[in-house]
């Protein structure tokens, strides 16, 4: 029997056929992702890197339903010019509590991964609002929306639980407190503030939108960027030991 | 339909018999020069995957014999720009702030280094120029919140206004209606008078003796008996045409009502030293330093 | 008729479904009522429409056929489906529009940004998906299901498996992209590129997709033929594959079940390890595998000449779909991904370019013997330009794969021109050259009601994919270089924004190659309306051959 008759078996039996295909395509998935859950390497030992606060995971529901991920990326490459231009290059560990992640895949927009603290929530709010008020030549969307809509709060303990059952390592205490802790971080007069410092040590709490009431789309957005790329402390991270 | 091989005529090679729809298939032998180049994309791999990290394994992966990491490249290519930068940014590092101004050298260093950093950390307040927008103020005119000095203006850039950092500066302008100091018609009164410092129309009807009293009352302190501003205190000059909010009646009772206090980033933890310092060069040279 | 009456009765299937219809019915009217957000409530009450009025169709149908079902032969000639194959063309030609009017809106987006409108529904961070969607599953999706059932009823000489199966099938299918669609302008998606959609809408699509995958199977196993086809080869691969990446690409937990949101199960770098190891065989075996198998069929059908190696059909089916699975890792350059993956990445995206290439050696030497066809036919031609866009998108592919050459070109517009290569090339000319072949053929007409107007197609889109794809390069490469350019003394030259600015000739010129590539498609939408309108019919409908013993 000739090499090329040997497929003569493929050809006939459909069963076969299924089989093989199947066998084939699984060989390169299993090798390239089963070690990403065993290998320690994959994920860098840093600290500071701690799950949303419910108002953040609001904002980042907000940034996904929006569609920003389609602009801007979240992943400074190590490449000279990046991290020159937009600061340390990104972690593994950065991510590690995005559910789904965020990278992206298109800089119509710049690098959003460190933008938390670089710019003012005034500047924020005016440049989602009206992109081109503050920067004439962008090509952003405005989304003025957000400010006239106030967070939906009703879910917010389930939003955490959820998270925690994917593998976010949110107590229970965060659990139950999730709609006052969401409250207190908009508010700065807040009464529950001490409280949710002490949940989420070194969140930064503030009038995000600058309006007074319930929080704002806009306030959980902005909360959001106002925190992207802040957690580590790179001058306590160790390059050396994360080469990988 | 029949197993055995068939010929096709137009192309004098053999078939393999088979027949769908109309569809024969030539037993056409693989191109040599195709399987070649698969055969030497496969050794190409094989090369690349000695030399560089490739395959998991139980504990840990291969590593290539040149032990390769872009983390660890991108750390030897920073070093690298450094040397291209040369000893001149170590000395516009080392250099008194005023001394920069007076080295050709040092000061078009730190005038490129400024420029560069200020398009994509600045420019989306200031705008590109660095001439402002409503709330953000132009640098460059010749009037300062907090003064145009080479030091005041590093100072500025290091800590930033109402930035949080400890050292930024605080000052903010009050709101005199929702703090329930003036009534809705002595803020109307007040802002016609501010009006009137720098020569713009007022409302008929409006007291100016009223305004002038108000003004003495409550908002000298500030920006000073003739309304000149105060660069230690951040509150601007009341009497020339620049505006950092707008002067318009409408919006300077909203600037009286509410209060102001425009904020601006701190830099000291993102930007290094040297890059600060040429910042402030930067800003200092683009018109208005004083 | 009295006689068929009293025999008359419904199928296991028909009771069956009609009475998961009518559960689905009551469910759906349950969950519209308990629903936490007013996208949950629409879908669940699209659902519950439906449901209702599938159940409606499945009696209504019951009593307007005769007793016994469609017999599988006639007169020893298979007595083809072609119902739902008429369905899914029909369709396909719809989204088509659709997507590309979607796709032109989004480019006049990027160059003019008032045009987002500043409403949520209209801006370009949900319309973006939409269009992906919309082309690839929507267009795509019903390209292939369409000429799968076709090919595989043809080249087996039977019957499509199953009575209402494949109706469920092309139904339930275009229903998934309804739910899809109108969920991202809601608002409602996962942000996983290429799997957007939301939990129920992803379990809706298993379900379709595992009836897709039996109907196909258990056409192949009744066929007449002794071999399999290579085309059923390469849909097999298809179907099955994006069987096993749908379901490993998008496990969720739900927040609640009568919520739209959910969490992934995986998260950071291992979902977007997940995320593109998906997303590129996404390509490989939606965009690539079933398309090739579309080419497989109808080149050597227009052309009327065998297919040109039989061995080659072999190492390079096998080498394709054992090797694309590997190649993930080259839309994670330079990420935290670890540089071991990346390695592999690259590695196997650089082999995989051989095994591409055969394919399109295939499909090209296939015309040996027939080239003079190309001037008097542009059907074929565009069938045969698509093939030659299929292999400068898999040697772009491989190039872009490569780590220096990526650490330019990722992030940028260069990767969109690539996309649109492949997409507008590859994609959308095979498409458009089986729908040109399968119109005529199914409606039992004699031919196209205008060539003259296929030329006029050919033209005008071949124009706007080199616009489109030119201006791509430019800007892409153009971006890419000014975000790393330095200056003499080592400081970066350009600002973010100045490249933004530097873009917007280029986005312009990418709109008008995308309208070219709009009018193109209305005029084969016209094309085709009146073919089944006004054209000539066919003396008889094509003979099929003779079961062999
Ligand atoms: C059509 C593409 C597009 C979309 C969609 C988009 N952006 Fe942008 N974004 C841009 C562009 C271009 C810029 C640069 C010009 C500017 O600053 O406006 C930018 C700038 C930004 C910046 C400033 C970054 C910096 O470092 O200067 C932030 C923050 C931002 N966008 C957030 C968002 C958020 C949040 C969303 C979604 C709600 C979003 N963007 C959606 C294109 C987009
Ligand atoms: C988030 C927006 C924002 C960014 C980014 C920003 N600034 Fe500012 N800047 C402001 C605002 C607002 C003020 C005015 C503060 C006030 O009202 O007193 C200001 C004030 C200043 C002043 C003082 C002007 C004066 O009249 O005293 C200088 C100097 C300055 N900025 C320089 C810079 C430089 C250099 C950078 C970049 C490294 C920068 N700014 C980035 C918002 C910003
Ligand atoms: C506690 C100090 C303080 C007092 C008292 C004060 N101001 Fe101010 N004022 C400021 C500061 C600081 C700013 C700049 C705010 C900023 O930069 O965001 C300012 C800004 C302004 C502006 C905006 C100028 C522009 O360019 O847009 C106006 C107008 C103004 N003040 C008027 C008044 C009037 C009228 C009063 C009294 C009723 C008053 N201020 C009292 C500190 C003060
Ligand atoms: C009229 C024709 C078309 C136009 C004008 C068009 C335009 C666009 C635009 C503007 C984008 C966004 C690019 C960006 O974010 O910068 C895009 C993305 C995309 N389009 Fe199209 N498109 C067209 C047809 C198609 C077709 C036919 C397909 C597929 C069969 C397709 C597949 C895609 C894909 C996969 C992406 C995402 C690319 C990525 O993420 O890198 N498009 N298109
Ligand atoms: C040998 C074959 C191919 C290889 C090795 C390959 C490789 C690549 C590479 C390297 C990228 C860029 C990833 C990045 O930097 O983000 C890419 C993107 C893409 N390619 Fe290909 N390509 C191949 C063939 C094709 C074909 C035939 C199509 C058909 C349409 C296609 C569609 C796409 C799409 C849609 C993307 C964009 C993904 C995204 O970012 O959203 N590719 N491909
Ligand atoms: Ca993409
Ligand atoms: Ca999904
Ligand atoms: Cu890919």
């Amino acid at each position: 029997m000739s090499f090329w008759s040997r497929h003569q078996i493929f050809e006939k039996n459909s069963i076969v056929l299924i089989g093989g295909i199947l066998t084939v395509i699984a060989i390169g998935g299993l090798v390239e992702i089963t070690p990403m859950f065993y290998l320690k390497s994959t994920i860098e030992a840093v600290d500071g890197v701690r799950p949303y606060t419910p108002l953040e995971l609001a904002g980042r529901n907000v940034y996904v339903r929006e569609g920003c991920y389609l602009c801007h990326s979240q992943m400074v490459r190590p490449l000279r010019d990046e991290v020159e231009r937009y600061g340390h290059y990104s972690l593994a560990a950065e991510s590690m509590y995005d559910h789904p992640f965020q990278w992206g895949s298109k800089r119509t927009g710049p690098d959003l991964a460190r933008v938390g603290a670089k710019y003012s929530d005034e500047w924020h709010v005016t440049h989602l609002t009206n992109p081109r008020a503050i920067v004439p030549q962008s090509i952003m969307p405005g989304y003025a929306f957000l400010s006239e809509t106030e967070v939906d709060v009703s879910g917010m303990a389930s939003h955490l639980r959820t998270s925690r059952a994917v593998g976010v390592p949110y107590s229970d205490d965060q659990i139950a407190n999730s709609v006052a802790d969401l409250k207190a971080q908009a508010d700065p007069d807040n009464a529950g503030l001490d409280a949710f410092a002490k949940r989420y040590p070194k969140a930064v709490a503030r009038n995000f939108d600058g309006k007074p009431g319930m929080p704002t789309e806009m306030d959980a957005l902005v909360a959001y960027l106002q925190m992207l790329g802040t957690l580590v402390d790179f001058k306590l991270y160790n390059k050396k030991v994360n080469l990988r | 339909m029949a197993e055995h091989s068939d010929f096709d005529q137009v192309s004098g090679k053999t078939t393999t018999g088979h027949e769908w729809d109309g569809i024969k298939e030539l037993n056409t032998p693989l191109p040599r020069w195709w399987v070649i180049t698969f055969y030497l994309t496969i050794v190409w791999a094989i090369g690349y995957w000695i030399v560089y990290p490739a395959w998991p394994l139980l504990w840990s992966h291969t590593t290539g014999v040149l032990n390769y990491s872009s983390r660890a490249d991108v750390a030897v290519e920073l070093a690298n720009l450094e040397k291209i930068r040369g000893d001149k940014m170590v000395a516009l590092g080392a250099a008194p702030l005023a001394e920069i101004e007076k080295d050709p050298a040092l000061l078009a260093l730190a005038r490129a280094r400024g420029k560069t950093v200020f398009g994509d950390n600045c420019a989306p307040c200031h705008g590109s120029g660095g001439a402002g927008a409503k709330g953000y103020p132009n640098l460059n005119d010749d009037e300062w919140l907090w003064g145009g000095s080479l030091d005041q203006i590093m100072q500025t850039i290091q800590f930033g206004v109402r930035s949080g950092h400890p050292k930024a500066h605080e000052n903010a302008m009050l709101a005199f209606g929702k703090d329930g100091v003036l009534k809705k018609d002595q803020i109307v009164t007040v802002a016609n008078y501010v009006r009137s410092l720098s020569g713009l129309s007022t409302s008929p009807g409006y007291n100016k003796s009223a305004g002038a009293k108000i003004f003495a009352d409550n908002c000298a302190a500030c920006h000073g008996d003739n309304a000149k501003g105060n660069q230690e205190l951040g509150a601007p000059d009341l009497t020339d045409k620049i505006w950092l909010y707008g002067s318009d009646e409408a919006t300077l009772i909203e600037t009286i009502s509410n209060g102001r206090a425009g904020v601006m980033p701190t830099w000291v933890g993102r930007l290094d030293p040297p890059t600060i310092k040429a910042l402030a060069v930067y800003v200092h040279s683009l018109g208005g330093g004083k | 008729m009295n006689q068929s009456q009293s025999a008359k009765s419904m199928t296991h299937g028909e009771a069956g479904l009609a009475i998961v219809f009518a559960a689905s019915a009551f469910l759906c009217l349950f969950a519209t009522a308990k629903a936490l957000d007013t996208a949950f409530a629409f879908h669940a009450s699209l659902a519950c429409a439906a449901s209702l009025w599938a159940v409606f169709a499945i009696v209504n149908r019951y009593y307007d056929r005769p007793a016994a079902l469609p017999l599988r032969e006639i007169n020893g000639r298979p007595n083809y489906n072609m119902g739902p194959v008429k369905f899914s063309a029909v369709m396909a030609m719809f989204w088509g529009i659709a997507g590309f009017a979607v796709g032109l809106l989004i480019a006049s987006q990027l160059a003019w940004p008032a045009l987002n409108f500043d409403l949520p529904w209209t801006s370009f961070g949900r319309l973006r998906p939409l269009h992906t969607s919309a082309v690839i599953f929507a267009f795509g999706g019903n390209v292939l299901i369409a000429t799968s059932f076709y090919v595989v009823q043809k080249t087996c000489r039977v019957r499509l498996a199953g009575d209402l199966a494949p109706w469920f099938v092309v139904i339930g299918y275009n229903f998934f992209i309804l739910i899809a669609g109108t969920g991202y302008l809601l608002g409602v998606t996962q942000s996983k590129e290429y799997a957007e959609p939301e939990w129920y809408a992803d379990l809706w699509l298993t379900i379709v997709w595992v009836a897709y995958l039996l109907v196909f199977l258990m056409t192949i196993i009744k066929r007449k033929e002794p071999h399999i086809f290579v085309a059923n080869w390469f849909y097999l691969a298809f179907i099955v594959t994006i069987a096993v990446l749908h379901l490993g690409n998008n496990p969720a937990l739900p927040v609640s079940v009568w919520g739209s949101k959910s969490y992934i199960a995986w998260g950071g770098v291992q979902d977007a390890m997940f995320q593109w190891w998906y997303g590129h065989n996404a390509v490989g075996f939606f965009l690539t595998a079933g398309f090739l198998a579309i080419m497989y069929y109808f080149i050597p059908k227009r052309a009327e000449r065998p297919v040109y190696s039989y061995r080659l059909s072999i190492i390079h089916f096998w080498a394709i779909i054992f090797l694309y699975i590997w190649a993930g890792p080259h839309h994670l350059h330079y990420t935290a991904l670890p540089d071991w993956a990346q390695t592999l990445g690259m590695t196997f995206s650089i082999m995989l370019w051989m095994p591409s290439w055969g394919g399109m050696i295939n499909g090209l030497m296939t015309l040996s013997g027939a080239w003079d066809k190309l001037r008097t036919d542009p059907v074929l031609r565009m069938l045969v330009v698509s093939v030659a866009f299929y292999g400068m998108a898999t040697f772009e592919g491989p190039l872009m794969s490569i780590k220096v050459v990526n650490s330019l070109s990722h992030y940028t517009d260069w990767t969109v021109g690539h996309v649109h290569s492949g997409a507008l090339g590859w994609v959308g000319f095979v498409s458009f050259g089986a729908l040109y072949c399968l119109i005529p053929w199914l409606w039992d007409r004699k031919g196209l009601y205008s060539l003259k107007l296929v030329n006029w197609h050919f033209w005008i889109a071949t124009i706007g994919i080199v616009l489109y794809i030119s201006a791509m390069w430019v800007s892409g490469i153009l971006q890419g270089l000014m975000w790393r350019a330095y200056t003499s003394l080592g400081f970066l030259e350009y600002s973010f924004i100045e490249s933004v600015e530097a873009m917007h000739p280029f986005y312009a010129i990418r709109a008008a190659g995308g309208a070219l590539f709009l009018i193109g498609a209305l005029i084969m939408a016209y094309n085709l309306w009146m073919t089944v309108r006004v054209g000539e019919a066919e003396a008889q409908s094509p003979v099929a051959l003779q079961p062999a013993e």
